[in-house]
């Protein structure tokens, strides 16, 4: 809204010329080549060298204190194969990738979080297929599960890079103890303790969903982690993809399940106010009355280990820690829900494709555990290079041969719906409209 | 919290950098708007100089040349303008009209289809109302309070200060602004510690803490707020200033003739001020059709309160709709158009007398 403001649009210009200044000044650092590419310590990456000198453009979601550790963990690699990789993260990656894209800038490799925006890059023909050797590395170490998401009409466009395990409910093992509840294995258990803590005063469960320009996201989670529950996997699938409608009858029970919880008022929402509070409070601070005892249960993904306090212990007899969102009935397998990034590329140079089939080895996935905050579904991530608790227990459920592994659904929807209207659908809903007209508005909206 | 000088040192050289090239582009800014033309100015000067020196003119031709110089200066200045507006503005403009007759992906033609989603979604439907209260409410209100005000400081003690206090928020980006008033609007449970001011001010007489921003049509109203108290501060700069300007001797001889205050704003003022007035009402209706940021960072267009532009970016940049969201984007300018035509014909008006 410049027409107000002529003096502070040369301030603007001056700042955002300071800014490109100061990015390019601290970018062109760091130029120290392989100087040791025959070293012991680059044995491993043998297979990379040959492009000394080349330049690789990596564009992503990740940034801040997690963009650091990304470049640490890739930089045994850079340093071995003298491929310089300049690591770009932005907080508005969905709609810039769109704009870069479109505009002739896109990166060369970038990792997509949703399959669904994969999809479309593919189907438009701006994605290059991955090089012979990336789909053998990715084939020798992730499961077939996972590898579908990045095959678009049978072709194969990248490994998948981090994971995430959606499936977790957040707890104190203290509190737990000294009020001898017992961790649910069953989801009729999970309602029993929440009724149980209802009963004695307390709201049993954190809840928040709001989370910016995503604000809805927490609560899709839950829908899907219970179509997931109470539905085959093929079932989940075709809701996805669009083969049911997405006023279902079996959507409407899912969404049900989830009301029992989240649209109770005696459940929810603990240290925040009632159930439409759930809607304005921010998905990174909702479980943390769980520290304060003002609730005692908040489903969220394994990632939520890194909102707590500095110095809370995040443990099996810690302060929190958490437990697998129980299953319906778990003699039909471990259904996970779960998310990640894959490793697509704009570009077809055979740096390129070094960097993206390092990307899928087993080394870059315990090169970037070590570091920490991280899982991979990567089978040859060794469990033992992982050293926060609650990620070792994603990567054991993840490499559990009994898990049913289901990503995302609203990454796989696309985005219109995925990243539209089923969030602003689950804002709604929990603002009070009902469920079966929240369905139908989703359902009226995906593109023909 | 912490402030540890070693850690953050890469951040303060960041800084120092930002403040170096920020000295360097300002100076730089200077340098063209100020010396540059200085220069010109100086050369010409000698040139008349020297015609002037070089006795009674022998004809036209020498006078007209520092004229040509003139010229030249015009187009440095003209030439930029030209290329900046048709690469950003003119020629985007164009392909966003053509974009609106396609379909998500822009690569088929779906003629009308989206125009036909503009007005057929509820949600959308819902969009064009918000729009309209805001275009209606906004201007209205912020000129008003703004007029209000410069009327009551006008030659008040303390006038200065009154008025630096309501320019402040002139000041602060809308996506600061709108933090600000989130923060005002929070909401914390019955019984527990409120953050929200408004709500503290509901709880002090009693009543019960609400969630403002999640009631429709209220929330609109509320955010509605936030940009009437950005911009009253424009309003009454502009239009203290044109009541400043307004001739003593009216305001003497209405004086004389024992008007009323109230006849004097409305007889004498009001129709002094009147071309001020329309320039500030439609400033603020253009800036307020474009709003975006206010929308976008209190409530993202939820709970019903969404408006054209933030919808127009959600469909094309995050949806990938890149057809619906152009097919907004042209009803947006259409809008804008017959305020822009009004505008100008006024300017114009003015020129002639």
């Amino acid at each position: 809204m410049a027409v107000f403001t002529r003096p502070r649009q040369a301030l603007v210009i001056a700042s955002a010329l300071a800014l490109t200044f100061s990015a390019t000044a601290c970018s062109s650092s760091g130029s120290d080549t392989n100087s040791n590419a025959d070293s012991p310590e680059c044995a491993a990456y043998k297979a990379y060298q040959g492009s000394d000198g080349e330049k690789v453009s990596i564009y992503a979601s990740i940034r801040d204190a997690e963009a650091d550790i990304l470049q640490d963990s890739w930089s045994q690699f850079e340093k071995c194969t003298g491929i310089e990789i300049d690591y770009e993260g932005s907080g508005e990656f969905e709609a810039q990738l769109q704009v870069r894209v479109d505009g002739g800038d896109a990166p060369d490799i970038t990792f997509i979080p949703q399959p669904g925006l994969l999809n479309r890059f593919a189907a438009a023909g701006k994605l290059k297929a991955a090089s012979a050797e990336t789909k053998a590395m990715a084939e020798q170490n992730f499961s077939p599960d996972w590898l579908k998401y990045s095959t678009v009409g049978g072709t194969f466009y990248g490994a998948p890079l981090g994971s995430n395990v959606k499936s977790f409910v957040w707890y104190s093992p203290k509190t737990f103890k000294e009020k001898g509840w017992q961790v649910p294995t069953t989801w009729a258990d999970l309602l029993t303790l929440s009724e149980k803590i209802a009963a004695s005063g307390e709201k049993p469960w954190c809840a928040g969903i709001e989370s910016g320009d995503a604000t809805g996201w927490p609560a899709t989670d839950w829908i899907e982690d219970l179509m997931l529950r109470t539905v085959t996997p093929d079932v989940y699938d075709q809701w996805t993809t669009h083969g049911i409608p997405f006023n279902d009858p079996r959507v409407v029970s899912a969404l049900g399940e989830a009301g029992k919880i989240l649209k109770n008022p005696k459940y929810v929402n603990g240290g925040y106010g009632d159930v439409k509070s759930i809607a304005a409070t921010s998905f990174q601070e909702a479980g943390l009355p769980i520290l304060q005892g003002k609730c005692a249960l908040h489903r969220q993904a394994s990632f939520y280990a890194n909102n707590w306090p500095a110095g809370t212990k995040v443990a099996e007899d810690g302060d929190v820690y958490a437990f697998y969102f129980p299953a319906v009935d778990p003699a039909k397998g471990k259904p996970v829900l779960g998310g990640g990034e894959f490793t697509v590329a704009f570009a077809d140079r055979p740096e390129v494709q070094k960097v993206q089939t390092y990307l899928a080895s087993p080394e870059y996935a315990n090169a970037r555990a070590k570091l920490g905050n991280n899982v991979s579904a990567n089978k040859g991530l060794d469990v033992n290079n992982v050293p926060n608790p609650i990620d070792k227990l994603s990567v054991e459920i993840l490499q559990d041969p009994n898990t049913v592994f289901r990503f995302d659904g609203s990454d796989l929807m696309p985005a219109a719906v995925g990243a539209g209207t089923f969030w602003k659908g689950m804002i709604e809903w929990i603002n009070g409209k009902d469920t079966a007209a929240t369905l139908d508005q989703i359902e009226s909206t995906w593109p023909k | 919290m912490n402030f540890d000088f070693a850690d953050e040192a890469p951040k303060l050289v960041m800084l120092l950098y930002g403040l170096v090239a920020f000295v360097v582009v300002v100076g730089g800014l200077l340098l063209l708007l100020d010396v540059v033309p200085n220069w010109f100015a100086r050369r010409r000067e000698a040139r008349l100089v020297a015609v002037a020196d070089a006795g009674p003119p022998a004809g036209a031709a020498r006078a007209r040349r520092p004229r040509r110089a003139e010229g030249l200066f015009g187009l440095f200045f003209l030439l930029p303008t030209v290329l900046l507006l048709l690469v950003g503005l003119v020629i985007p403009a164009i392909r966003t009209v053509v974009l609106s007759f396609m379909d998500g992906g822009s690569d088929a033609w779906v003629g009308l289809r989206n125009y036909g989603w503009l007005f057929s979604q509820d949600e959308i439907v819902r969009v064009l109302i918000n729009t309209l209260i805001w275009v209606i409410l906004v201007p209205l209100l912020a000129t008003t309070t703004g007029l209000l005000y410069a009327v009551m400081v006008d030659k008040a003690r303390f006038e200065a200060v009154a008025k630096s206090l309501i320019f402040l928020p002139m000041a602060i980006s809308f996506v600061g602004a709108s933090i600000i008033w989130r923060f005002v609007y929070a909401y914390r449970g019955e019984g527990q510690e409120q953050i929200g001011l408004l709500n503290q001010v509901v709880v002090w007489f009693g009543g019960e803490p609400r969630q403002w921003l999640q009631e429709p049509p209220l929330n609109t109203l509320l955010l509605i707020v936030i940009l009437i108290w950005i911009q009253a501060g424009f309003a009454m700069v502009v239009l203290s200033a044109a009541i400043k300007a307004i001739p003593g001797d009216i305001v003497e001889a209405a004086r004389l003739d024992g008007v009323t205050p109230w006849q004097m704003f409305w007889q004498v003022t009001l129709p002094s001020i009147r071309p001020a007035l329309i320039v500030v009402v439609v400033t603020i209706s253009i800036g307020t059709l474009k709003v975006f940021d206010i929308v976008r960072t209190a409530t993202n267009g939820n709970f019903d309160t969404n408006v054209i532009a933030s919808e127009m970016y959600n469909q094309a940049f995050r949806y990938g709709e890149t057809g619906q969201g152009s097919a907004l984007a042209v009803f947006l300018f259409v809008l804008v158009i017959p305020i822009v035509i009004y505008q100008i014909r006024n300017l114009r008006k003015q020129r002639e007398v």
